[in-house]
């Protein structure tokens, strides 16, 4: 029996506010499992804190609602011990780029097999509006008290000199879109980033939907007005490394495009590049039955409840007679 | 003058600069002496430092079992100045110094790894004795003491060395240096050469050149010390015994390891830090592993993380397939880990962490003994969950410890701290060979299977945080069908979603909470506390310690039992939740009791005091670094049964 759209959805109460950008994010990703047709108890939704970190508790598959900061280390936890389950792990910007920076550089170097999802509003929104890391330099959103003093950082750059091996970036209110984004991201061999660009309405009020929509943006050589967002599909770029030669000039035209910004503000692909071992490729490495018999896979104690491993070896080498 | 002999019992150091082969040349004198039948308890201290500081090697030997070091020194190899300036005053009358003749003219001063305080205090020793600051002032100063010295011209042996075997890389030859101390020493004590082969060739299995050549440098070294000087000369002597197979020489930053690989840890994460890497390092080499029935090959994946929130973090998420997961660290790396063993809290995930404790505050020492861990960890992270603290006296407990604490993990589904320290992990000892199969694996209520019953709730009908008689509700892996679950840091429903509702919150407080209630109930007695021995009425006095100072009560307690003074020990296992009544019991009729720790406050004490409302009459506390040793606990003992003991003492040996 196929799954349904709302098979994937809980009766949990959203208290998100009216009009936030996380319903696009939380909606594409129910459709995208939804059209994968992705059995519930295989998928498992990691999270970490703030208004993105409650996304697992309206999504029907297995949920883990971390710690701020930390969703990344314990996603890959998971995955690595058990790498036939489908992991997402999402955050906001200030949990991913502020205090879980490092571990988002490290994942990039490790490359699990799985998917991360940047709720990216700029703000602290579950906080009353601080300033985020990807809060541009000068920018007073509505409760900031003085024009914000940090320099942004740029998630898709980060992401990729960290050594993300699929970095897309999304619209929370292009729906299908994100959702065709998240598709391709979990399809991905190789840790996939997805930067989502998300209005606040509360506490953004630069980036509103108005502003992504381009209301004020007007078109130089003709003058109209158009949106802010175009997609890179569109405009004939192509992020994949086909052949591995082609990595470093992709990385370089991927790090141009992510500094657009303003009146041009690219969605879609930047870069993907499945030639990178993914982390389990390298596990198999060093065990060769890794992907046959997980860790989680592994039965410790026989049926008299005896230890299965066999310490005779290692024992031996210690005996005082040998 | 001929005094009798003293056989097979004797405390052997040797010292040089880190880096130097001080480890291999310890490792392969305890593997000698094991081969030879005998018993050993070896220490290792070291400087923070890559090479070049001085470290030093103590192996104490006796044809009994033995678990501690004592202060004096027999016999002290060496080859560099250092370890004469620092150890040479130590040894006994009738112990011996193996020296190297080139370094005699060294000044003090010249030794530039000698920081100022020792130097001063060395300096002052060697002048009131009216000694030269020089390594024969030290050397007079050790001679004045009754110490025999053993010159060995250890370039010169390498020069007539590399002619014998036709090989002139001298520099390669260098290295064997180590070796030819050790064989120096060997011949002094009159050891049989054959069994110095087999450690030698043991310890260098990997590397059959390498050994082959330290063997010779042995033989040669070992045959100039037996040419040159009369053997029967001194005391001391190893004569080999019966070998029994039961015997293991074990190091201590194996053994806990080893006890995961038995308790099924399939999972364990780390960020390096001394002296806890070595646990997981050990892992890592050993990964691939032999199982039963079928001869198919598990394993056990270890990653080196970021940081220790990653650590602890990345093993919890391995807990929740349902993996026995764990990580390694110590002091600075654990501060980092609380507040997610707060979330394994309310999330009642089993992961367990082995901490290694070092000296603190912040980095301390941290090369250096310290366990003043102890109420951090029971205390560790904010608000009130359920944690079981743990805590192994050596390392043939840490092995099967190791397998309990996995089991108590997934039993009361909760974080177990695991507490070991540097002392444990930086010894080495001869014990009985672990019986992997003493302790079964419980894997408390873990569902493999789910079956669906209707289709009810959100989340079927499996509730993770089901409310039921039984606090402890069932746990299913992340991926089972019908088993779907939420968790969070928030309080959370039955389901696992969050709520802040009160009524919910007390309830789900409860279930947690008491499910140490539980633990304090089915834990069994051994696993909580073990009383040893026992007091005189007269004097009434019971030693109340934790952890690795064990080995050297036990062998303080029987050096005052033989002299006619009986004291009880009781050592406290299960930190937390404090095992009250079984400690009162095991301390009735007790009129002196004793706290022996190793950190300032006292921190078992502190634990008495608030669980059984009983003072501590004395204090034998330590924090200098340096592990007790049996000789201090025997000497404080005697004190405080002369009757003119302060309420604390303070101990101070090592160097």
């Amino acid at each position: 029996m196929a799954l349904k759209l709302a098979d994937y959805k809980t009766t949990v109460h959203n208290d998100w506010c009216p009009g936030c950008g996380d319903f696009g994010i939380l909606n594409a990703i129910q459709m995208a499992l939804s059209e994968m047709q992705t059995p519930l108890h295989r998928a498992t939704i990691f999270s970490g804190i703030g208004c993105s970190g409650k996304t697992p508790h309206f999504i029907h598959t297995y949920g883990i609602h971390t710690l701020h900061g930390r969703v990344l280390p314990f996603a890959q936890g998971a995955k690595i011990c058990n790498p036939d389950l489908e992991v997402l792990a999402v955050g906001g910007d200030g949990d991913g780029l502020g205090i879980g920076a490092g571990h988002f550089i490290s994942s990039g170097r490790r490359n699990v097999d799985m998917v991360y999802i940047i709720f990216n509003n700029a703000v602290y929104g579950l906080t009353k509006g601080q300033a985020a890391p990807t809060l541009k330099l000068g920018m007073k959103t509505k409760s900031l008290t003085q024009p914000n003093m940090n320099n942004s950082v740029n998630p898709i750059a980060l992401a990729l000199v960290a050594g993300f091996t699929f970095i897309g970036r999304g619209y929370s209110y292009d729906v299908r879109h994100l959702k065709e984004l998240i598709k391709k991201a979990i399809e991905h061999k190789g840790l996939a980033f997805l930067d989502v660009l998300q209005p606040c309405p509360t506490y953004n009020d630069i980036n509103t939907k108005e502003w992504y929509q381009g209301l004020d943006n007007f078109n130089p050589e003709n003058g109209k007005q158009m949106p802010r967002t175009y997609k890179l599909e569109e405009t004939g770029y192509d992020g994949i490394v086909r052949q591995p030669y082609e990595a470093s000039t992709k990385m370089g035209q991927a790090i141009e495009r992510s500094n657009e910004w303003g009146s041009k503000i690219p969605l879609g692909i930047f870069y993907q590049n499945e030639h990178i071992p993914t982390y389990q490729d390298r596990i198999v490495g060093r065990i060769p039955n890794y992907l046959e018999i997980p860790p989680a896979k592994q039965d410790i104690s026989d049926q008299n409840n005896k230890p299965t491993a066999k310490l005779d070896k290692l024992l031996d080498d210690l005996r005082a007679d040998k | 003058m001929t005094q009798s002999k003293i056989s097979n019992s004797l405390t052997w150091v040797i010292g040089g600069a880190q880096g130097s082969g001080v480890d291999s040349a310890a490792n392969i004198f305890s593997k000698a002496c094991s081969q030879a039948g005998l018993y050993i308890f070896g220490k290792r201290e070291y400087y923070s430092n890559i090479k070049g500081e001085h470290s030093y090697f103590t192996v104490r030997v006796s044809d009994k079992q033995i678990r501690s070091h004592v202060d004096d020194i027999n016999l002290l190899v060496s080859f560099d100045a250092e370890t004469l300036f620092r150890h040479g005053d130590k040894v006994t009358k009738g112990g011996g110094i193996i020296y190297d003749q080139d370094l005699v003219n060294t000044t003090i001063q010249e030794v530039p790894t000698i920081d100022d305080q020792a130097l001063k205090k060395i300096t002052n020793m060697l002048k009131k004795a009216n000694k030269s600051l020089t390594v024969q002032g030290m050397l007079d100063y050790a001679k004045d003491n009754g110490t025999i010295l053993y010159n060995v011209p250890y370039f010169q042996l390498l020069r007539e060395f590399s002619e014998k075997i036709n090989d002139h890389s001298l520099s390669k030859l260098t290295r064997t240096v180590n070796v030819m101390a050790l064989s120096a020493s060997m011949a002094v004590l009159d050891f049989d050469t054959t069994v110095l082969t087999r450690a030698i060739k043991h310890i260098f299995r990997a590397k059959p050149k390498i050994a082959e050549l330290n063997i010779a440098a042995a033989n040669y070294s070992y045959n100039y010390v037996k040419s040159r000087f009369n053997s029967t000369e001194f005391r001391f002597k190893l004569t080999k015994v019966q070998t029994s197979s039961d015997i293991i020489l074990m190091q201590g930053n194996q053994s806990s390891a080893m006890g995961k690989i038995s308790a099924g840890c399939r999972f364990q994460t780390y960020y390096p830090i001394t002296p806890a890497s070595d646990d997981s390092e050990f892992l890592e080499s050993n990964q691939i592993i032999e199982s039963t029935p079928d001869g198919k090959k598990d394993s056990i994946v270890v990653v080196q993380t970021e940081d220790e929130i990653a650590a602890i973090t990345m093993a919890i998420g391995g807990a929740l397939t349902g993996v026995r997961s764990a990580t390694a660290t110590s002091g600075p790396g654990f501060s980092l880990m609380t507040e997610a063993l707060g979330w394994a809290g309310i999330n009642e995930v089993p992961v367990v962490v082995s901490l290694y404790q070092r000296a603190g505050p912040s980095t301390g020492l941290p090369t250096r003994h310290e366990q003043g861990d102890l109420m951090f960890a029971i205390n560790c992270g904010h608000g009130e969950f359920p944690k079981i603290v743990f805590a192994s006296g050596d390392i043939e407990e840490s092995f099967y410890d190791t397998i309990k604490v996995f089991n108590f993990a997934e039993k009361y589904q909760l974080p177990v701290i695991h507490m070991l320290d540097k002392a444990i992990a930086n010894s080495i000892m001869t014990c009985r060979v672990f019986d992997q199969y003493k302790i079964n694996i419980d894997r408390g209520r873990l569902l493999e299977n789910i079956i669906p019953a209707g289709d009810t709730g959100v989340a079927g009908n499996y509730l993770r945080f089901k409310f039921d008689e039984n606090p402890i509700s069932s746990r299913v892996r992340l991926g089972t069908e019908n088993g779907i679950f939420w968790n969070t840091g928030d309080e959370h429903t039955e389901e696992g979603h969050i709520t802040e509702d009160p009524d919910n919150r007390i309830k789900m407080m409860n279930k947690r909470m008491s499910k140490l209630d539980l633990a304090s109930k089915e834990i069994p007695a051994e696993d909580k506390a073990i009383a040893y021995g026992h007091n005189d009425p007269s004097s009434g006095m019971t030693i109340v310690s934790w952890g690795s100072t064990k080995g050297a009560i036990l062998d303080a307690i029987d050096q005052l039992t033989v002299e006619g003074k009986n004291v009880k020990f009781v050592q406290v296992r299960l930190m937390h939740p404090f095992p009250s009544s079984l400690v009162e019991k095991m301390l009735e009729n007790t009129k002196v009791l004793v706290d022996i720790e190793m950190n300032y406050t006292g921190q078992l004490g502190l634990l008495i005091k608030q669980n059984l409302n009983r003072n501590i009459n004395y204090k034998i506390v330590k924090y200098n670094g340096r592990s007790m040793s049996s000789s201090e606990i025997y000497n404080a003992l005697m004190y405080i049964i002369s009757g003119n003991a302060p309420r604390r003492i303070v101990l101070e040996h090592g160097a």
